[in-house]
Parts: C-alpha cells; sequence; structure tokens
C-alpha cells in the first residue's frame, strides 16, 4: 500500500475492485465506515460477484471476470474526455508532459506496441523498447511540452491509445451496464478535484491474471490523473490476503528480488559487482543509493568474510540464469525431474497453486519434501491414498516438521499499510511444534556443520555466512536477527539509526535497507512503540514503524502544490509555512526538506529517476500504457483488437493447455472465478481444523445464478460435477464435485450481445484435515503474467453438470 | 429499565460472523456438525449450543439485488414472552435488564421456546434445559462488554448506555433514509416494550428474517394470566417430582449397578 488502513478514513470515495474487502480484510471496513459515517464517503465495488462488500456499497459495478484493464481503461478515457483529471497534479507530478519517441506505436489489429519481436525460449512474445524512451535533448534532458498539446506527447498518445475503450465498448466487454459504468466512473472522478481523494482498494481479483501486473498499472494511471497520489485517503492499496505476506515480500520472498526489492543478480548481465552496480542503479532518484545498500546486505549476509577484495562476497551470492523460476516454471521443472528436493515452508501448493492436480503428480518426481505448517497439509500428503494415490509407488521421502502458530512466537510482522509490529507471544506452543525462525537457525546451522565437514557444489556460498542467532541459553536469540536486519556498524555493532547511515565501502551491513531504523535502539525499538497520536490525521507516527524511515504515506510532497499548499488543507501531512519559510509536517516527508518548494516539487515521486508519477512506463514487459488482453481462457475474442488473444508476452509454459478452439469454448462454457470466504483462510489447513469455522462453512460449494441451474436443473445443495480443460486427459474429462449454492447474487452477463454466466468456486478444501472437499484449483491453468508469472486463477473456463 | 444495551446496526453487518464465532469461545459452545444447503448461513437452527448466529437473507428485486446480514438471537424483551410462558419461574429479569434463564429450575418443558415471538430459544436435549444468549451477563458484571460486540469489526454491534445507543440508531435510520433507504427504521424500540438488542434495519424486517410485529402470544398471556398465581405450588411440586425421580434413579443405578456385581 502506498496508505495504510486507518488512513481509509480521509478518502471521499473508495473503489473496491478485485478484492473483497469487508469478506478478506474485514477490519477495513471500520475505517470505511468511518469515512462514509464522517465525510459522507462513497464505497463503489466492482466484482463478478455481489459479495459481501457489495452488500455494504453505495453502488455495486458486475463485471465479467478478466475485464478489469477494460473497466479501468474505460475510466481513464472518460477521465481524458471530460476534461476530468487534476491539471496542475498530472502537468506537475506526472509524465504527461514528457514527448516519447516518434516511432512509438501501438498495433489496433494486434493489439501490440511497436517494437515486438518473437521469444523462442518463452514461447511468447517480447518487446524491443528502443521507441518507447522518452525524447531528449541534446544535453540528455527529457523533452517536455508543459501544455501537453504535442502529439507525441504522454497526455496526446495516451488520448489516442484509450479512444477504443468507449463505454459502449466496455460495456460489451464486461457485461456491465452502460448506465452503471458511467455512474461509477463520474463518481469516482469526482475525486478529482484538488483536495478530494479517491483510494483503490484490490486483492488478488486484480493480480491474478496473464495481465494482472497491467491491471495494477492501470489503477496508478486512474490515480495519477485524478491526483489521488500522496494524498491522505488516497493511494494504490493492496490489501495483502496473509498475516505478515508483506513482510515476506519485503525480505524477498520472491526468486526476483533480495531483500529490500532490489533484482536479483543474472549471471549474464551481472557477473561482477561493478557490472551489477553499473546496470542497476540509476543516475537520480533514491535509487542511485542501491550500492551502499547492495555492499550493507553483503556483509550482513557473509560479515567478515566480505571484504572489498572480494567484491563483499557477491560471487558467493546465487545468480539468476535468465530463466523464469516462479511457481509455475519451478513446477515444470520438477515435473521434468530437475528438482531433487523441495521445502515447502508455510505453503501448501497442492491445493493453493495453479492445476494443483497436476503438481501434486510432479511432486512424486522428488527425492525429498520438507514441508513446516501447523498440520499435516496437502502437499505433504500427496502420496496418500486420500490425495488419491498410491503410496507403493511413489518414493518421495517426506518430512512433517510441525510449526508454531502466529500467537504462540514473537516476532515483527508488517501489515499491508507497511507498519512493522511486534507482536508477543500469547502461548507456548503445543507439543514440538517450534516457531519458523528456531526451525530455519537449527537448519542452518546443519547446513553450514555438513558443508563445513563434507564440502559440496560452491560450499563457500553457506560455510561463509555469517550465522550467529544464538543466545546465551543455546536458544535462537531473535534479537539479534533484528539487529542485523535493522542495521549496525561493523566496528562496534552499534545499530544504525536508519538506512541513511548506510556505506559502500563494507563499514556497514544491513539485512534489508527498508527495515533500516525498525530496530534502531534496544531499550525501544520502534517496533515495538504504542502511543497513539492524539492529533494530527490518524499517521499515529510514535506507533510501531512504518517503512521506509517511519513514513505512513509514500511520495506525501504530492499532497501539497508546488509552493507547499496542501491540496486539502483539512488532512495537511507536509505543508510549506510561508512565515516561519519552512516545513511542517504531519508525516515524515518523503522528500529533501532542505530545498525550497519548487525544487521538491520537480521530483515528488522520488523512487523514480525521472522524479515523476508514470503514466507511460517503459519498465513494464508488456506495454507501457495498460491494454485490454482477454484471459487466456477466455469465452469470446477481443472486441477492441481482432487479432489478440490473451496477453502475446505471457510466457506459455504448456501446449494445449487453454481453451482456444470454438469446440472446447462450447465444452467450457462457463466463466469459472475462485475466490476465498471469510470463514476459511487460503489453503484452508488452519480453519478446516477448527470445528467453530467448519460449522459455518462446512462443505465446498460453487455459486450459480438461478437463470443457469434452472437450465442444468441444478437446485441449492445439488451435488455438481465441475469440469475444466485441465482435467481433460487423454480423452478422457475428469472432474471434480461441490455441493450448489443457487444465488441471486450472481447473473449472467451479455457480453457482446451473447450471454455468458459465470460460477464461483471457494479455493480452501482439500483431502486432508477435519472437513475435507474437492480441490479447486484441480481446474485452473497454469499460465501466468509476462512480469510476475502469478497464476491466472481469477478467470478460466468450466463446464458445470447435475451429478446423480 | 435497562441500563446499557447493544445496537445490531445491520446496514453495517458485512457477515464476517466474528460475533458467531465470539459467542461459542467465550460461552465455549461445541461446534455441531452441518451441512451446505445453498445458503452461507449455518447452524440451521437455534439450539443448545447455538445462540446467536448472523442470519442472511438476498435479494433480486427488478434488477436490483440485496444481501441482507444481521447478527440475530435473544432479543432480552421488557414484555418477554418467554418469561411469561415459564411455568417454574426459571426465567426472570436480571439487575442489568436482561433476561435470563435460571438452569436450576428450568424443568425443559419448552414452553418458552414455542412462546418466543423471535423464536430463538434453543433446547438441550441431553440436559432437559433451555438455552440461549445470556447478554454475556457473566462479562457484564465484570465491567465487559459482550463478546459478540467486542469482536464486531465494523461498528455493527455497539454496546452501551441506552440513551446513548438511541440516539446513535436515530441519527443512523435519519442517515440511512437521505442515502435513499425508505424503510430503514429502528427495530427493537417500541416492539415488546423495548429489547436489550436495538436494531437498525435498513429495510422491512421481514427482509432480514425478523417478525413484522413481534409480540407476546395472546395464548401466552392468558397462561400466564391463569397459571402466575399458581406458580409456587407448581414450583414445590415441580421440585419434589424431581426430588423423587433422583431418588428412584439412584435406586434403579444402584440395583443395576447390584446386577452387574452378581453377574460378575
Amino acid at each position: 500500500m502506498t496508505n495504510h488502513w486507518n488512513d481509509y478514513q480521509h478518502s471521499d470515495v473508495i473503489m473496491a475492485i478485485g478484492g473483497n474487502t469487508a469478506e478478506n480484510h474485514p477490519i477495513s471496513m471500520k475505517w470505511i465506515e468511518k469515512a462514509r459515517e464522517q465525510k459522507g464517503a462513497k464505497l463503489i465495488t466492482v466484482d463478478p460477484r455481489f459479495n459481501r462488500t457489495a452488500a455494504v456499497s453505495d453502488l455495486y459495478v458486475p463485471l465479467r471476470p478478466g475485464t478489469n484493464t477494460a473497466y479501468l481503461g474505460g475510466l481513464v478515457k472518460y477521465i481524458l474526455d471530460n476534461e476530468l483529471y487534476h491539471k496542475e497534479y498530472v502537468q506537475h507530478y506526472t509524465n504527461g508532459t514528457y514527448l516519447i519517441e516518434e516511432g512509438f506505436d501501438f498495433n489496433d489489429i494486434e493489439g501490440v506496441f511497436s517494437g515486438i519481436e518473437d521469444d523462442p525460449a518463452r514461447n511468447a512474445k517480447k518487446y524491443d523498447r528502443t521507441t518507447w524512451q522518452y525524447q531528449r535533448d541534446e544535453n540528455g534532458e527529457v523533452k517536455k511540452d508543459p501544455t501537453m498539446e504535442d502529439p507525441n506527447c504522454v497526455l496526446q498518445l495516451m488520448r489516442k491509445h484509450y479512444e477504443r475503450y468507449s463505454i459502449a465498448n466496455i460495456s460489451k466487454i464486461t457485461g456491465c451496464p452502460e448506465e452503471t459504468l458511467e455512474e461509477s466512473y463520474e463518481l469516482f472522478c469526482t475525486t478529482g478535484e484538488p483536495g478530494k481523494a479517491g483510494n483503490i482498494l484490490y486483492a488478488m481479483g486484480i493480480t491474478q491474471f496473464t495481465h494482472g501486473a497491467q491491471n495494477v498499472r492501470s489503477i496508478a494511471v486512474v490515480q495519477l490523473l485524478l491526483g489521488n497520489m500522496g494524498m491522505a485517503g488516497g493511494g494504490v492499496n493492496a490489501q495483502r490476503g496473509q498475516s505478515n505476506v508483506q513482510g515476506a515480500t519485503d525480505m524477498a520472498i520472491l526468486y526476483h528480488i533480495i531483500p529490500g526489492y532490489m533484482a536479483t543478480p543474472q549471471q549474464a548481465a551481472h557477473p561482477t559487482l561493478n557490472d551489477y552496480n553499473e546496470k542497476e542503479t540509476p543516475a537520480s532518484g533514491w535509487w542511485s543509493n542501491k550500492p551502499k545498500y547492495l555492499v550493507s546486505l553483503l556483509k550482513a549476509f557473509y560479515g567478515e568474510n566480505a571484504t572489498p577484495a572480494n567484491e563483499f562476497g557477491y560471487q558467493w551470492l546465487p545468480k539468476l540464469d535468465g530463466r523464469d523460476h516462479s511457481h509455475i516454471a519451478m513446477y515444470k521443472d520438477m515435473s521434468e525431474g530437475k528438482v531433487e528436493g523441495m521445502i515447502c515452508w508455510a505453503d501448501n501448493p497442492a491445493v493453493s497453486g495453479p492445476t494443483a492436480g497436476a503438481k501434486r503428480h510432479y511432486s512424486s518426481k522428488l527425492k525429498w519434501l520438507v514441508s513446516v505448517d501447523l498440520f499435516e497439509n496437502e502437499t505433504a500428503s500427496f502420496w496418500k491414498p486420500e490425495a488419491g494415490a498410491n503410496p507403493e509407488e511413489i518414493d518421495t521421502e517426506v518430512f512433517v516438521l510441525p510449526a508454531a502458530a502466529s500467537y504462540e512466537r514473537e516476532g515483527n510482522k508488517a501489515n499491508s499499510g507497511r507498519w512493522i509490529q511486534w507482536q508477543w507471544k500469547a502461548q507456548e506452543a503445543p507439543g514440538d511444534c517450534k516457531s519458523d525462525l528456531w526451525i530455519a537457525n537449527e537448519l542452518f546451522k546443519k547446513l553450514q556443520e555438513l558443508y563445513r565437514e563434507e564440502g559440496g557444489t560452491v560450499p563457500e556460498q553457506i560455510t561463509k555466512m555469517h550465522w550467529d542467532y544464538d543466545g546465551p541459553d543455546g536458544q535462537v536469540d531473535i534479537v539479534k536477527v533484528c539487529k542485523d536486519i535493522n542495521g549496525y556498524n561493523v566496528k562496534d555493532g552499534s545499530l544504525v539509526n536508519n538506512f541513511v547511515a548506510l556505506k559502500y565501502d563494507g563499514s556497514t551491513a544491513c539485512g534489508n535497507w527498508l527495515y533500516s531504523g525498525y530496530y534502531n535502539n534496544l531499550e525501544n525499538p520502534p517496533t515495538k512503540r504504542r502511543k497513539p497520536e492524539k492529533e494530527g490525521i490518524g499517521s499515529h507516527l510514535e506507533w510501531a514503524f512504518a517503512w521506509p524511515l517511519n513514513r505512513r504515506i509514500v511520495y506525501n510532497r504530492a499532497s501539497a502544490d508546488p509552493s507547499g499548499k496542501p491540496w486539502n488543507p483539512d488532512v495537511p501531512q507536509v505543508w510549506w509555512d510561508e512565515i516561519e519559510g519552512r516545513w511542517k509536517t504531519n508525516d515524515v516527508p518523503d522528500f529533501n526538506v532542505n530545498i525550497p518548494p519548487l525544487e521538491s516539487a520537480k521530483t515528488p515521486f522520488i523512487m523514480l529517476p525521472e522524479g515523476q508519477g508514470r503514466l507511460f512506463s517503459a519498465f513494464v514487459n508488456d506495454g507501457p500504457f495498460p491494454t485490454h488482453y482477454e484471459p487466456a481462457d477466455s469465452p469470446v475474442p477481443n472486441l477492441l483488437y481482432p487479432d489478440a488473444t490473451y496477453n502475446p508476452i505471457s510466457q506459455r509454459f504448456y501446449e494445449d493447455h487453454v481453451v482456444e478452439t470454438d469446440e472446447e469454448k462450447e465444452r467450457y462454457p462457463y466463466v469459472l472465478t475462485t475466490y476465498r470466504v471469510v470463514e476459511h483462510y487460503q489453503s484452508g489447513i488452519m480453519t478446516r481444523n477448527m470445528p467453530w469455522l467448519n460449522e459455518m462453512m462446512p462443505e465446498l460449494f460453487v455459486e450459480i445464478d438461478e437463470e443457469l441451474a434452472a437450465d442444468l436443473g441444478i437446485q441449492n445443495g445439488d451435488r455438481v460435477a465441475i469440469e475444466s480443460k485441465r482435467l481433460y486427459n487423454n480423452g478422457e474429462q475428469q472432474s471434480i464435485e461441490a455441493k450448489a449454492c443457487v444465488t441471486k447474487r450472481l447473473s449472467p452477463f451479455m457480453i457482446n450481445g451473447q450471454k455468458k454466466h459465470v460460477v464461483g468456486l471457494p479455493f480452501h478444501w482439500g483431502y486432508m484435515g477435519m472437513n475435507t472437499g474437492a480441490v479447486a484449483n484441480d481446474l485452473t491453468p497454469s499460465v501466468g503474467d509476462p512480469n510476475t508469472t502469478i497464476p491466472e486463477f481469477k478467470a478460466s473456463l468450466c463446464n458445470i453438470r447435475r451429478v446423480g | 429499565m435497562k441500563a446499557q444495551i447493544c445496537l445490531v446496526d445491520a446496514s453495517k453487518c458485512i457477515g464476517c460472523r466474528a460475533c458467531q464465532a465470539a459467542c461459542k469461545q467465550w460461552n465455549q459452545l461445541p461446534a455441531i456438525n452441518t451441512e451446505f444447503t445453498g445458503t452461507y448461513e449455518n447452524p440451521p437452527q437455534y439450539s443448545c449450543s447455538t445462540w446467536t448466529k448472523v442470519v442472511f437473507r438476498e435479494y433480486n428485486e427488478n434488477g436490483r439485488v440485496q444481501w441482507l446480514m444481521s447478527k440475530q438471537g435473544c432479543m432480552h424483551c421488557t414484555d418477554a414472552a418467554c418469561k411469561l410462558a415459564c411455568p417454574t419461574g426459571a426465567i426472570y429479569h436480571t439487575d442489568e435488564g436482561t433476561v435470563a434463564i435460571d438452569r436450576i429450575k428450568c424443568i425443559g418443558c419448552n414452553y418458552c421456546a414455542a412462546a418466543c415471538p423471535f423464536q430463538v430459544i434453543g433446547f438441550d436435549r441431553f440436559t432437559n434445559r433451555a438455552e440461549k444468549c445470556t447478554f454475556c451477563y457473566d462479562r457484564l458484571v465484570n465491567g465487559l462488554k459482550p463478546a459478540c460486540s467486542t469482536a464486531c469489526p465494523t461498528g455493527s454491534l455497539v454496546f452501551g448506555e441506552e440513551r446513548e445507543i438511541i440516539s446513535k440508531a436515530q441519527d443512523r435510520v435519519e442517515k440511512l433514509k437521505k442515502k435513499g433507504h425508505q424503510n430503514a427504521r429502528i427495530y427493537g424500540l417500541d416492539e415488546v416494550d423495548g429489547t436489550a438488542m436495538l436494531y437498525v434495519l435498513a429495510d422491512k424486517p421481514e427482509k432480514y428474517g425478523l417478525p413484522a410485529d413481534p409480540r407476546v402470544p395472546f395464548g401466552t398471556r392468558v397462561w400466564n394470566a391463569i397459571y402466575g398465581p399458581l406458580r409456587v405450588l407448581v414450583v414445590i411440586a415441580v421440585g419434589f417430582g424431581l426430588w423423587a425421580n433422583l431418588t428412584k434413579n439412584k435406586e434403579i443405578d444402584k440395583a443395576k449397578e447390584e446386577a452387574q456385581k452378581e453377574s460378575e
């Protein structure tokens, strides 16, 4: 999130799109209700299902799954056509004025930008981005047109790009009635007025598509146009679906980054530390400090073994081979026998991964599998008869390590709003259950011992690692870990105050520069602070710690006009006091307060080299402007671009995996979307072992609209079989079963004159635990976004029929 | 006069059921085996182990979809039908103004459940007792809010001083009307002389599954008028009956034990 949970109270209009906030983030409704109660804020829900958030919304916008880019593209066009954007903001704080290379173009038939070329290694297309660059003068300065009238300026190119996104077209694509579209656009655009704040909340209903990153980009574009970035009550707010998943991302749980959102080095491009620094460090913007953070990270990793002479151990850092190593790709490797063993830590891909049935099958190619979870989960039990497997045929050795639940251990957690808060232990874990930290510590110590004794391939990666987390009692000492992450001076071990103190020469160590300052003293570490704000705007600067630097709303320079006057004086975050000649703040400023306001106004988005918000971004793999592509499994052709199929840049991992032919579209005529319910959590392994929750949601069900149910002779509570192409093997169609939930909350969509039905399926069930049911993800395809490879869970095709 | 009551603002209910789980957790009520029948609402009935639940109702009228949710359970009526129906005086108003069941006096006749206009009293066939929401009396007397309202994340359940809650409810209804909810109303202020669960409804009560005009059944009033004065005698008679039953049971048990010993 750019903002934070209790900042929602300042919103004027809140759009929940692709995120069922009342259901999956119930506490958000406390702040949304406060905004509605106190300032008459409006809540818009955009979702294929009339969900629990829609139930309490002011406006519900139904939408066919997989058409968010079209919906948001329509909003962009509406903003531009009606001149509803925040002009001063766009002029000063975005790249709307920038001129783009003359060769930049878009093919309206194929739906691709200039520079498209084949990418045989990925069985997809890719872009040469030469024509996507800013025009620069002889001094290297970007050419701009402050009037934004030049046909090559970003704003004009945008007008051209979105010409086709008329309300009539968007209605045909999304299936949402024109008047509802217009009503929602009109309402949200009221936040384009200076001083008003529009808030867009989203979750996996935006990201889990083959065009997920473009959906998020669309949100960013809308928020920049309406001047909602940096504002209290505004922002692009990704609501994270798991406790501390924000922290996990910050700590680089994904393969393409190392802690603090630095790119994982590539062997080909970055063979040396110098290569990495040269190629990955921009000349301007905050990231120009990257080398300091990387060297400090290497010092934290390798301790005294990291010296200037050995590039601070850079050679020991694992490098990427240029291939995708995300979830889908990793499982493909596993299917080909390329993976020997797997540690599945607090993860249950046998339920939560796409094409989960195949995953369970691939797991048998592993020599060993370690599962760390609170209960014995489906992944750890893939070999059992419950999974439909024959144990005699499987040689994989499986280890289950029982883990302590979150209330049974202490430590820091980062919430969606980037607040890192210490959580104290409430009770001891039962039996042999151990905290994740304890398990990690023991595992690593043993690995280090083995590599020291027996050697191995590049043993230095492990043996040279600085690993000293045991306390005096022989148990892991979490404070030692906190110190490492916060950063310290190598000379005397004293903690650094924050990342400004980090150095390139190896005199500082820091496990994650973004977290630096979160535990900068042992007496009263910021993450343990609990002092509510008495006056102010709800920033609560002395409550816990928000990264970076305890800043609650990022890009907050943009909350004031270039002269430093807040757009909304009722909730000012930063303001220039003319009389005293200095800035005053309600938040940690996200700019240099020592330069005059008109100077800092030139770079309000300090993380970007150009310092201004990107309406046009050459850094996205599948195009600088968000473009409507259908999902991989789509019931209809792309109305806007006749020759486009699904995202051309998205990697094609498997042949004959998604629905392509008309015959297949007839066989799988219904759009399937998966989701969560409040009573269960993720793959269900925690909640399906909790009787009170099982009582409320006892069985897997499938939501079907009344018309479709009548057509298929399905009644409430009937057993229904659901089929997809992923369950079609060797001419035989398999299915999963669920109970029917025939509901008025779903309605058929009219898509360009054709009636299409959507069915909804929660994905919480599996074959282990107290409450079992079919695995919904057996149906979903292993296709992903070209930037992140996040799987397309939210829109695929299926068939349903009554059983018995 | 109730000192403190609970607002149930149905227009703010998101159906998260934190209240439902909190009730079971605080009161340590066991989960029961349920099945999915086509609605999110579960368990289907109030029982000795389900005192409160979120009731879900869905409508599609001329394309306008509504999904109404509200926490329901014992309303703690001032004019409490259950109290009037109870032949042993087991049901009474506490000093906090809530309605409670004295388990020792309850004989499991189930008249209360039959008389309740809201149909929220459960029956435990193992202990032969009527069971219902206690308004967390044990928490109230210790200065805590009821478990359900403590768990509510949205402000749908607000516990507080009666006058404040009524004025809050009135404000809320005004706001809802202004937003276009023509049928918005307070429910539980005049009904059965006032309830300790005071509802704000965005639509008609029937649409939430609540009776439009809850009253003490006429039969219950007649029964109470005739039977009320005899209650003391009945309590004595019932007490004697129970004692006799217990003695008899002990004799039977003893006989069984002896028979078992002999057979060994």
